[in-house]
């Protein structure tokens, strides 16, 4: 066997010390999350009350609860995946499913990092440029989703794009050989045995959507309205944006409510990532090939 | 079974083929829609603020002068050096501390946690992505604040450390993943055949899974730079948002993407200051466009090797 | 030495296969009679599935794949069909390594129906009339519900052939079906091809010489992307063969 030289001590110092680094390193990336989760449920906890859910803010949205802006962010998220799930699901077939290695397909994936990338200021200032002014839909959930739907429209692409391509290509083979059409394939075959990595990935883009602000602040949501949103063309708050407000441009605002809207919203989006990364867990368990 | 069919017939172009040609287009339209909606982002967004770079811009002005005054009654100047220094001192500040972490992460994840260490990090690194930036903004505001306040007894904590610190934390995720990624994509083999040959782990990954996954890692830095040069909100929050050419981490200063968000809601639509904003965010998409590029075609040389 | 009584389903004519600049068939003729079994034997590499591609129009789905010469299909050249999806489902394929969609039994012998638009409950009959055929049913009549990509190698084997057989195809190619079988169900099946014979043109590709032989009545023998040898079975094992590798082959000097 090895004699244990100075040098292979010395090794071995080193990989333990270099182990222990990184895995503190690793600690302090992630401790974060539980501490902010920590204060955020101390401080804002004792605000969550059924009444605060489901009272209008009063007195200059120093007091009250959060009603319009949970329903405001319902409406905009749902309206944002009417958008994109339709689109992100096509995009991705037609990548996953009919592209072959041509500069088309490079340029669509380029497209789509770039997407992902553009500043979320540069997507409302599209967002108003196009929507708001251009197509006229003026300050509204429309426009507001639309450009939500736009900006995490590469969220539902990839997800989708890899549940799809975990579909081994020879199930598609045999389909074909047996004289069934491309869409019959994707119908039969192709989608009933990635549907659930694509809802993976819907749940994501939901939590995505729902605690974007940037994006919607000119292009639909309102700091304070005194009713709630009828049709699509109405403008509505969010939840996300109220945050935003009663923090840095309402006075007078006890310290205690923007803890208990933060602990509201980052515990719908923790919850739905929960959801997902759980649902994605419970596949890989799953067997069928 | 053999019913004969004359084949002529057979040959028709039924339902299903019609149905599957139908398919066929709308899932391309759905493919190409991505290239329509990045053009549509930046013609929109050139189309509302190139009035600005034609008429009132004065090139020189735009990049040299720190003098962002664009209500100014008397002299309205558009000088762009305060902000860009705000966000590159904030950007700068966050990779310093992020990036060593990140790939520290990414290494202990991907190479030496197991089991359920392994997959508890992993989450805890996801849910880190998943904190909304306007929550973030919230923490710098209300929590890091008063606690940069206390620890350096400065009189405000609202400053390029709190912004730094925050997108250095909002940056990370990214870049770990991405970098773990990297590592995953060397092929075993190399690990065990430099193993086989008595190096200790960390010789393997120093020598072995780091050059070999190099170009991954810097395309992590970089995407992790372009989440941290785009992000809004929370620096918007957190730094203080004040025009300085900044000194030292304690200065409050501006970003550029910051500065859209306070700034657009009091303009009027095609004012001189409404399509200065829109320049500021032809230079975002810019900038952003070529670090994605960069980092696209970094990522592509590791593929072709 | 050719049986005139018999017409012609498949004729190939000077076919030459490339994937890209390679060719893995060259200027291949031959006929294949209807309702016998024609076997094509020979080495791996020797352009065996590639011609079963081709007949299939498979190179519509493999890129760089591409086909000169014509093959006709009951007269008609398969190159000019336009509605391709038709054409597949008149001609059913196993493949060597069996794959069982992951659906249950019955919607694995159901899907080709179905998609022609067949409802129960004539969906539950031709399900156990296929199933019947490729000698499966027994195995499977209680457990039709479960997933057929997980029943053994045997069984998904018989599975595939009674998925080809709910096409109703008028055309049948076994591309080396007993790889992944064991030797008994390997009898079973060919049992099973001798009777559908009667109605079903089948090509049977295989690099076993033997089972050629049991099975065939004509056969050709490819190798390195040529067609060799076209002829009555007995003969390349017996007569008159015009060429010594045929012999060198079938007698198992090198392969």
């Amino acid at each position: 066997m090895f004699e244990r030289t100075e040098l292979n001590a010395r090794n071995d110092r080193t990989q333990a010390l270099v182990k222990v680094l990184f895995g503190v390193m690793t600690v302090l990336l992630a401790l974060p999350v539980l501490i902010i989760l920590g204060m955020l449920v101390v401080r804002g906890g004792p605000m969550i009350s059924w009444e605060f859910l489901t009272a209008d803010p009063t007195n200059g949205m120093t007091e009250g609860g959060i009603y319009p802006a949970l329903v405001g962010t319902i409406w905009l998220v749902s309206v944002a995946l009417l958008i994109s799930v339709p689109i992100g699901i096509a995009a991705a077939l037609y990548l996953s499913e009919y592209a072959r290695d041509t500069w088309m397909t490079r340029a669509i994936n380029l497209a789509i990092i770039n997407l992902a990338g553009v500043p979320s200021i540069v997507h409302a200032l599209f967002g108003v440029g196009a929507f708001v002014l251009f197509f006229k839909f003026g300050t509204s959930i429309l426009a507001a989703s639309l450009t939500l739907a736009i900006m995490t429209l590469p969220v539902v692409i990839v997800a989708t794009r890899e549940s799809l391509q975990a579909v081994p290509h020879e199930f598609r083979e045999a389909c074909w050989n047996m004289g069934a059409t491309r869409w019959q394939t994707i119908r039969r075959i192709v989608l009933p045995n990635s549907i659930s990595g694509i809802l993976t990935g819907v749940i994501l883009e939901v939590s995505r959507t729902a605690g974007e602000t940037a994006p919607i602040m000119f292009t639909g949501a309102a700091m304070f309205l005194p009713f709630l949103p009828q049709s699509v063309m109405d403008q509505t708050m969010a939840l996300s944006l109220h945050l935003f407000a009663i923090s840095t441009q309402v006075t007078d605002v006890p310290e205690e409510l923007p803890y208990g809207v933060a602990l509201v919203l980052i515990g719908l989006v923790l919850a739905l990532n929960a959801v997902s990364i759980g649902f994605r867990t419970w596949l890989r368990g799953r067997k069928k090939w | 079974m053999s019913t004969v069919i004359d084949s002529g017939d057979a040959d028709r172009l039924d339902a299903a083929w019609w149905i599957d040609r139908i398919v066929k287009v709308l899932v391309f339209a759905g493919g190409i829609s991505a290239i329509v909606f990045i053009l549509g982002i930046f013609a929109f967004v050139t189309k509302e603020g190139f009035g600005f770079v034609l008429k009132d811009m004065d090139v020189v002005e735009f990049f040299t002068s720190p003098n962002w005054r664009p209500t100014s009654d008397t002299k309205p100047t558009h000088g762009i050096l305060a902000l860009l220094a705000g966000t590159a001192s904030i950007t700068g500040f966050a990779m310093l501390i992020s990036v060593p972490f990140s790939l520290g992460a990414a290494i202990y994840i991907g190479e030496f946690a197991t089991g359920k260490t392994r997959e508890t990090l992993k989450v805890l690194v996801e849910m880190l992505a998943a904190i909304p930036s306007v929550v973030w903004g919230f923490i710098g505001l209300s929590i890091m604040n008063p606690l940069i306040i206390d620890l350096f007894d400065v009189p405000v904590g609202l400053c390029m450390l709190n912004a730094g610190l925050i997108l250095g934390l909002m940056a990370a995720p990214i870049m770990t993943t991405i970098a773990e990624d990297a590592l995953k994509a060397v092929p075993d083999g190399y690990r065990e055949a430099a193993e086989a040959m008595g190096a200790t782990r960390w010789q393997v990954i120093w020598k072995v899974v780091i050059p070999a996954a190099k170009n991954g890692l810097v395309a992590a830095v970089l995407l992790g730079v372009g989440r941290g040069f785009g992000e809004t909100m929370a620096v918007l929050m957190a730094s203080g948002h004040s025009i300085n050419m900044p000194e030292g981490v304690f200065d409050p200063v501006r970003a550029l993407t910051a500065t859209i968000a306070a700034e657009l809601g009091e303009t009027v639509a095609g004012d001189t200051h409404y399509q200065a904003l829109f320049t500021l965010g032809i230079l975002l998409f810019a900038v952003t466009f070529v670090i994605n590029l960069t980092a696209d075609l970094v990522v592509r040389g590791i593929r072709k090797k | 030495m050719v049986a005139t009584s018999t017409t012609s389903k498949v004729s190939v004519r000077d076919l030459t296969i490339r994937y890209g600049q390679n060719a893995v068939l060259r200027n291949a003729s031959f006929e294949i009679p209807e309702n016998e079994i024609f076997g094509i034997i020979g080495p791996a590499g020797s352009g065996k599935t590639s011609f079963l591609r081709a007949l299939n129009r498979m190179d519509e789905f493999t890129p760089g794949m591409s086909v000169d010469g014509s093959i006709t299909l009951d007269g008609k050249d398969v190159q000019t069909w336009r509605n391709l999806y038709a054409l597949r489902r008149r001609i059913g394929v196993v493949f060597p390594l069996p794959v069982g969609l992951p659906l249950s039994v019955y919607g694995n012998v159901a899907l080709s129906p179905r998609l022609r638009g067949m409802k129960r409950p004539d969906l539950d009959d031709i399900v156990e009339r296929c199933l019947r055929r490729a000698a499966l049913w027994d195995e499977v009549k209680d457990r039709l519900d479960a997933l057929g990509s997980l029943l053994s190698g045997g069984q998904q084997q018989r599975l595939t052939i009674a998925r080809a057989l709910s096409q109703e195809p008028d055309l049948l190619l076994l591309d080396e079906f007993s790889i992944a079988v064991d030797p008994v169900t390997t009898m079973r099946i060919e049992d099973v091809l001798k009777e559908l014979k009667k109605e079903v043109t089948i090509v049977l590709v295989t690099n076993l010489v033997q089972q050629a032989r049991r099975l065939a009545s004509r056969t050709a023998f490819f190798l390195n992307g040529e067609c060799v040898e076209v002829g009555e079975t007995e003969e390349l094992f017996t007569g008159t063969v015009q060429d010594q590798r045929t012999r060198d082959y079938v007698e198992g000097r090198f392969g």
